[in-house]
């Protein structure tokens, strides 16, 4: 189809009253973003809809990046024409030869955003349908389940004609709700959390612990997949911090009873991590536990690891079972790379037994031996941050 | 220079050798090896498998990387044969293979199989009911190449599969090494279960092929050691090679959708300027061949001395296929065809790629006119 621009429509946002701006804002930062190597294409903003003008880009190419842009309802390929009826009919037509095919059938669906207009819905309705029909032999009309639905929106500045409506990823646009910091462990479920909540609005920073020489560089380079594999929904930029976590764990294994190491590792983890949130200016820590899933996921070990921060924790996949999320994991491209068999730093020194129901007061007088905070600060210290983007992957890509 | 003789090998694409050399001077760590170099250099791989499989619609997981057509063709008819060959002893080809295939088959000969050697009309071609009659309760592989390499004629390879279809313990294997980029197969309509690719046909390096395996299809080995590509293919896996060869492979495929028409231009001004020489008798069938490779002969001419003389042009063709041009023995494909051994011995093969043009075409016609007319001379 020859269209020069793309209609994008939102979902919720619109219903986000007083704060529509801000998350308008945050869309159009999205899909600049996701488009960026098109520089002539321009995203204009507006309250209810907005617009790509392609001049000249591909079109194509451009539908493909946006497909995956959360704040997305739906959007269309368009035609922009004047408010002459004259003109808009022989654009509607032009549009409408290019799309038909022999024995389709189609309707108008007209809207009519500007009250003023001189002709209302059904009228126009009528007046395009009749044009399609006079200029069309054999066309036939099915209201109820058309080939081709020809939309036509009257709007104060333009009328838009498309024929075409695409189903977008939905959710809400990534930053519009906050930054939060993502638990990355470089297992099945973590990367899901991360979607979901991108896709509920947040800004995601991945937090993943390495513990060198125990757990290998193949398991970073297989966190740092993962990662770009959730910047897709990003316009390809993620930001993943790594922790060296070496020095604490093995201060875990000398001070605290084994059956009890698994509770500690993962309140020193959480510790960090808000530290990490708090100095990147996050809200919420994000985890992929599902309750019962694992002895660290247990109520009682929620209970017992939440209690070192009063920083909301986000769990999107607690209720979730293991092959939901496994399902998800597919389909965004995760799960191949999160079975790969590379140790991470909680297989390695799993303990035999570890306590599924923890006890609070018995993991605080364990700790209480042995000062963690100076190994806490180093570590958030000599955190290394990698910055995903598309131009270091345009660097492998050119070799294929 | 006008290069004709891309049936032999292909010139690399730059881009191609620009990603060897990157991949091999800075990725070169081995697949295997735990640490970070080992992790890119897999990395590497798993994106040209991924890339790979795309291209052709199938799976990552049905492709083994090889050395290239020779090792593809032994590793699906060997391996088939000595995995399967408790099922039957007997199996199929035809008369018109490449080496690789034929003394392939001669060697399961000498250990015991029964081969049928299926003939050809006289365009080259294998008839689909030729190879039914040849199926017994005994055969377990049939294995047909798809372009001839000598005349460029398309075997009925979708009819062959939808044939075979109806014996699901015959497996059947498609040397595709000529098609690949010049004549479209689709893998999964024809039924194919192993299909045979090297990349120097193709642009990319000598040295680098792959086989397609259908998943669910087992062949024994042969290679064995550090059980890579799923242990069908033991040996460190050539990253740089794979990865130029996805490149090529991309560029290629993308050149077909782009110049076919061009490339189907350039080879009908050849037949066409040639075809003015009443000395000139064209082997390639005039429909149901490959847009690439033009066979003919020149009647009274040896092929050597025409091969020469044009070389001093800075024109490159070929007598037969390459790998048995030194042999001097007449074309085993030309002779199945029927065509006579003193004919087939003057035989010349052009053979083009999406590089050459209609310029090139014609002052090779001209050329070739033009040495026609002088050997004549000096030959009477």
């Amino acid at each position: 189809m020859n269209y020069d621009r793309i209609l994008i429509r939102y979902g919720e946002i619109s219903t986000k009253g007083r704060n529509r701006h801000k998350f308008v804002e945050k869309l159009k930062k999205s899909i600049q973003l996701a488009i960026s190597d098109f520089p002539n294409a321009k995203v204009q903003g507006q309250r209810e809809r907005m617009y790509i003008v392609l001049n000249g880009e591909n079109g194509d190419e451009i539908i493909e990046r946006i497909r995956g842009i959360f704040g997305i309802q739906s959007f269309s390929p368009a035609v922009k024409t004047t408010k002459d009826i004259e003109e808009m009919k022989s654009a509607a037509l032009t549009l409408f030869r290019e799309v038909y095919k022999e024995e389709k059938s189609f309707k108008i669906t007209a809207k009519r955003a500007d009250k003023t207009y001189e002709l209302d819905t059904n009228e126009l309705n009528q007046e395009f349908g009749a044009h399609l029909l006079k200029n069309i032999p054999n066309l036939r009309v099915d209201v109820k389940n058309p080939d081709i639905d020809l939309r036509v929106e009257v709007r104060p500045e333009a009328t838009y004609l498309s024929c075409e409506n695409i189903q977008g990823a939905g959710g809400l646009p990534i930053g519009s709700s906050g930054k939060a910091m993502l638990m990355l462990s470089g297992g099945i479920d973590s990367p899901v959390a991360g979607y979901l909540s991108m896709k509920r609005g947040l800004e995601v920073e991945a937090v993943h612990f390495f513990s060198p020489p125990f757990t290998s560089e193949r398991s970073k380079q297989k966190v740092i997949e993962l990662t770009e594999k959730l910047a897709k929904a990003n316009g390809g930029y993620f930001t993943l911090h790594i922790v060296p976590f070496t020095a604490i764990q093995q201060a875990i294994q000398k001070q605290i009873p084994e059956n009890y190491t698994m509770t500690t590792t993962r309140r020193m983890m959480l510790k960090i991590t808000d530290h990490l949130r708090a100095k990147h200016d996050g809200l919420a820590i994000v985890t992929g536990e599902s309750l019962g899933q694992v002895a660290s996921q247990t109520l009682e070990s929620m209970y017992a690891i939440n209690d070192v921060t009063s920083t909301p924790i986000l769990r999107p996949l607690v209720m979730m079972d293991k092959t939901d999320i496994i399902n998800m994991a597919k389909e965004i491209d995760t799960h191949d790379i999160s079975i790969q068999p590379y140790e991470d730093c909680c297989t390695v020194f799993v303990p035999a037994s570890p306590k599924t129901k923890p006890k609070k007061d018995k993991v605080e007088y364990y700790e209480s031996f042995f000062d963690f905070e100076p190994l806490i600060q180093k570590a958030v210290q000599n955190t290394e941050t990698i910055r995903i983007s598309p131009q270091e992957k345009a660097e492998i890509e050119e070799l294929f | 220079m006008i290069y004709f003789d891309n049936s032999a090998t292909t010139k690399p694409y730059k881009e191609v050798i620009d990603s060897f050399m990157k991949v091999t001077t800075e990725y070169f760590g081995n697949p295997s090896s735990l640490h970070r170099m080992g992790g890119e250099a897999e990395k590497l791989l798993n994106i040209a498998r991924k890339q790979v499989a795309e291209l052709l619609e199938v799976r990552p997981s049905e492709l083994i990387f090889t050395s290239g057509g020779t090792e593809s063709n032994n590793l699906a008819v060997k391996g088939a044969a000595l995995m399967h060959r408790n099922r039957g002893k007997h199996i199929v080809t035809t008369v018109i293979e490449h080496a690789s295939i034929k003394e392939t088959f001669h060697q399961l000969e000498e250990l015991g199989f029964h081969v049928t050697y299926l003939p050809v009309d006289r365009e080259g071609r294998v008839q689909v009911k030729d190879v039914e009659q040849a199926l017994s309760g005994d055969t377990i592989l049939v294995s047909v190449m798809h372009v001839n390499n000598e005349v460029g004629t398309i075997q009925p390879i979708e009819k062959i599969g939808n044939l075979l279809k109806n014996y699901p313990k015959i497996l059947f294997h498609v040397d595709n090494i000529q098609g690949i980029g010049k004549v479209p197969l689709n893998l999964q309509t024809s039924s194919i279960d192993l299909c045979s690719f090297s990349a120097h046909k193709f642009h990319g390096l000598k040295g680098t092929g792959f086989l397609y395996v259908r998943d669910g299809v087992k062949i024994s080995p042969l290679l064995t050691g550090g059980d890579q590509e799923r242990k069908h293919r033991s040996g460190t896996e050539n990253v740089a090679g794979i990865v130029a060869l996805a490149k090529a492979l991309r560029l290629t495929l993308e050149n077909e959708k782009k110049l076919l028409t061009r490339l189907q231009q350039v080879k009908e001004t050849i037949v066409h300027g040639i075809s003015e020489l009443e000395e000139v008798i064209i082997h390639t069938p005039a429909q149901g061949s490959a847009p690439h490779i033009i066979n003919f002969s020149i009647k009274g001419f040896k092929a050597e001395v025409f091969v020469h003389a044009l070389g001093e042009k800075d024109i490159f063709v070929s007598t037969t296929s390459a790998c048995s041009s030194k042999k001097q023995s007449a074309s085993s494909t030309l002779m199945a065809m029927g065509v006579n051994e003193q004919i087939a011995k003057s035989a010349i093969r052009i053979s083009l790629s999406y590089d050459n043009t209609t310029e090139e075409a014609l002052f090779v016609v001209k050329a070739i006119k033009e040495m026609v007319n002088q050997l004549k001379e000096v030959m009477n």
